[in-house]
């Protein structure tokens, strides 16, 4: 590993942006190049391999995965003009941010807001270094869009809670370490019995079980709470403030979702230009096609102007600070839009787009499929799009509450 | 909403008091209820032009202040909101097409007319009822053309025509060889065919060869700009009128299957502020604009033509009256949305600029 070098926190953008460049010349394996950050995923257990090892390593030791996040717990203490920086000067070296996964996106930002100063101190380094799992107890058999009323239950025994209960859609939960759950510690009220507690996933008494989707791979678990001990210490915030935290929490995952926050990874390549692979053309290098043309085109004018509000949001969203309200209109717009062109590179390729294994598909098509059956889910998890109209209506367009 | 400077804030904060105070709905009822062709209040317009609306893609040299198309967007969409009647967009167009195509002795000829609102121009492109640039047939020769456009808008009002001939752009004065034939279409707004017969024509010849690609592209983000201001305004009256109105003992904006329509409508709302302000925005930056023009116009129309179905929807039988505003967005949306690029012409452009 290089020598640890202080972040400068006032330097310039361009002596800033040098050092990038030295730490990336220093310390990101070459066999790397091109590579995603295999953390960040849920469909899969870590191997890392040293290489892999030593970048995560390197980016963690300078809080550089987690920019913007405060200096005193792990992160970079950086601007956002030095975390853009960061951003660019990594993809122009064909680098990815080896820090990543559900602690970056949702948990560590609600727990910087919401935990005490020992919890952050606990919990925030290693999500900075990269060195653990987390994984979001939040849907029950029975709380699904109506997630207030989850039944898994915290009592009270002193020094402890003692946890019963059943969680689902765990994302990644076989392969966490750690879980961010809310739970009931008040039968008496809906919404201000909950609370928001840390759950360690080798306690005894926890056990996972994978759920097998029709996409063929298994994200989501099953996870069973029998007496399950949670130390005092692991509530955040008071007890009953759950429902607040956690509803915090689930505007920084459909930024997620929508793409907010990886706009470069959703561009894609163009349908028109797969179409003429797939389709015959006239003279002219035109579709002969009209109609799936038409269509195509239709499709692409609606998906630049999403990524284009997309844009306009994480710039009023800089301008006001924090995540905005637009959140739901992303979530529910970008997970429409990637199901439909989903649905069309199917009728752009037919048949052949549509093959479940074997050495007649590309790796290319294979993926699609899976991806278009996965796709079928982010309309439902993290709030589906009628839970999103409803937040739509109520919270931003005033109208009032149905029930 | 784009972030803006300093300028662009107070002007559009301008245009807003004004349109709400001066020029609400009423005042485009008194323009209906004159019958006047030209179709708008000469007073209004002159006060528009000394507020410097008229100049503001003008250069500062030729007596505009330069600020560009995003704008003139702001301006034009406070004037959308409260369907403004005037030949603002029309003349920035044509305007723009003598900055962008003029010889300096055309622009300090008429440039400073324009921008002060001492003289109207506006553009004559179309020589039928679908947009269609590549069917052109209007020629010239010895400085004299001749040929029929179609549904001029703003042409009673215009002193100057920017007019496409086979072989580019021409400027044109109302006056010899210049005939007006009155095309009263639903939004009560000026709409005329123009017959040019060996009226006396300059060419704008300092534009190169996209002159009149250029010029459009202008024309299609301006006038989306006014169809957000139209679609912002549809959306609010709704929203506010279902928060009033009481059935079955509760306001409507109590019903779920209401509140998911506006929700629906508040994303697409959404998109369409992003594609139209991303348009002036390349304008303005002088990069990429046709592919962001045509997505601008397409996004317009699309969202347009949703917001003004729904508003009479969602407002009931008296959204039906002409007692109520939002039949007058309908019918001015279906005449916006047939100029510079119905939807299929946009999608047909979009693949072409992109290659399939």
């Amino acid at each position: 590993m290089a020598t640890q070098i202080e972040p400068a926190t006032q330097t310039d953008e361009d002596a800033f942006r040098a050092e990038v460049q030295q730490f990336l010349a220093d310390n990101f394996p070459a066999e790397l190049k091109g590579q995603s950050n295999a953390l960040a995923g849920v469909d899969g257990p870590t191997n890392e391999t040293p290489a892999q090892t030593k970048w995560r390593e390197a980016v963690g030791a300078r809080g550089w995965g987690t920019p913007t996040w405060p200096k005193e717990y792990g992160g970079g203490g950086l601007t956002k003009a030095q975390a853009k920086i960061i951003d660019q000067e990594f993809a122009k070296a064909g680098a990815y941010n080896p820090i990543g996964g559900m602690g970056v996106m949702m948990f560590g930002p609600t727990l910087l807001e919401y935990g005490n100063e020992a919890q952050k101190q606990e919990h925030i380094p290693p999500i900075c270094r990269g060195e653990i799992r987390w994984c979001q107890g939040y849907s029950e058999p029975n709380a699904g869009s109506d997630l207030a009323n989850l039944q898994t239950f915290a009592e009270d025994k002193g020094d402890h809670y003692l946890v019963n209960g059943q969680k689902t859609w765990t994302s990644g939960g076989q392969w966490a370490d750690k879980c961010f759950a809310i739970v009931r510690t008040d039968k008496s009220d809906k919404h201000k019995g909950i609370s928001f507690m840390l759950i360690d996933m080798d306690t005894p008494g926890v056990e996972v079980r994978p759920i097998t989707m029709i996409s063929g791979t298994s994200p989501f678990c099953e996870t069973f709470f029998t007496d399950v001990k949670v130390p005092k210490e692991n509530l955040v915030g008071e007890e009953g403030q759950g429902w607040t935290i956690g509803k915090r929490l689930l505007q920084h995952e459909r930024t997620n979702i929508s793409g907010g926050g990886s706009l470069a990874r959703l561009m894609g390549q163009s349908l028109g230009d797969i179409a003429k692979k797939y389709q015959p053309t006239g003279a002219d290098g035109e579709l002969a096609d009209a109609v799936l043309r038409d269509k195509i085109a239709d499709f692409e004018i609606r998906w630049n102007s999403f990524l284009l509000t997309a844009r306009r949001a994480m710039e009023e969203s800089k301008a006001a600070g924090g995540v905005s309200e637009i959140s739901s209109v992303l979530k529910k717009l970008g997970t429409k839009l990637s199901q439909e062109r989903s649905e069309l590179l199917i009728e752009i390729r037919g048949l052949q787009g549509l093959g479940w294994e074997g050495d007649g598909f590309s790796d290319g098509e294979l993926g699609a499929v899976r991806a278009w059956l996965f796709g079928k889910a982010t309309t439902i998890y993290g709030g589906s799009t009628e839970i999103q109209n409803n937040i739509i209506a109520k919270r931003v367009l005033g109208m009032l509450d149905h029930q | 909403m784009a972030v803006l400077n300093e300028e662009q804030e107070m002007l559009r904060d301008m245009a807003r008091e004004w349109t709400v105070n001066e020029s609400p709905v009423t005042e485009f009822r008194k323009v209906r209820a004159s019958g006047e062709p030209e179709a708008f209040n000469r007073d209004a317009y002159a006060t528009m032009a000394q507020m410097g609306w008229a100049g503001v893609i003008i250069p500062e040299e030729h007596g505009g202040s330069d600020f560009g198309f995003l704008s003139a967007g702001l301006v034009v969409e406070e004037l959308g909101k409260t369907l403004t009647a005037s030949p603002l967009v029309m003349n920035t167009v044509a305007a723009s097409a003598i900055v962008l195509g003029g010889s300096d002795e055309q622009k300090a000829r008429w440039l400073p007319r324009l921008a002060s609102g001492e003289a109207i121009a506006t553009l004559a492109v179309d020589e039928g009822p679908s947009h269609d640039p590549a069917k052109i047939e209007t020629s010239v020769s010895d400085g004299k053309l001749s040929g029929t456009k179609a549904f001029v808008h703003e042409a009673h009002g215009a002193d100057l025509f920017v007019v496409a001939a086979k072989d580019g752009l021409y400027l044109v004065e109302k006056g010899d060889g210049v005939a007006l034939t009155t095309r009263k279409l639903t939004d009560q707004r000026s709409h005329a065919d123009v017959t040019f017969d060996g009226a006396a024509a300059e060419k704008l010849a300092n534009g190169g060869d996209n002159l009149l690609d250029d010029v459009l592209d202008r024309a299609r983000v301006l006038t989306a700009a006014e169809m957000l201001g139209m679609a912002q305004q549809v959306f609010d009256d709704t929203l506010d009128y279902l928060k009033q109105r009481v059935q079955f003992n509760q306001v409507l904006a109590s019903f779920q299957a209401l509140q998911h329509r506006m929700a629906d409508l508040f994303a697409d709302l959404a998109q369409m502020r992003s594609a139209v302000e991303a348009g002036l925005q390349a304008v303005d930056a002088g990069f990429g604009v046709a592919r962001a023009a045509t997505i601008a116009k397409a996004e317009a129309n699309r969202v347009m033509h949703t917001m003004a179905n729904e508003g009479i929807q969602l407002h009931g039988g008296i959204g039906m009256t002409d007692e109520y505003d939002v039949g007058f967005y309908l019918k001015r949306a279906r005449v916006l949305e047939q100029s510079f690029g119905s939807s299929s012409w946009l999608k047909d452009r979009f693949s072409k600029l992109s290659g399939y």
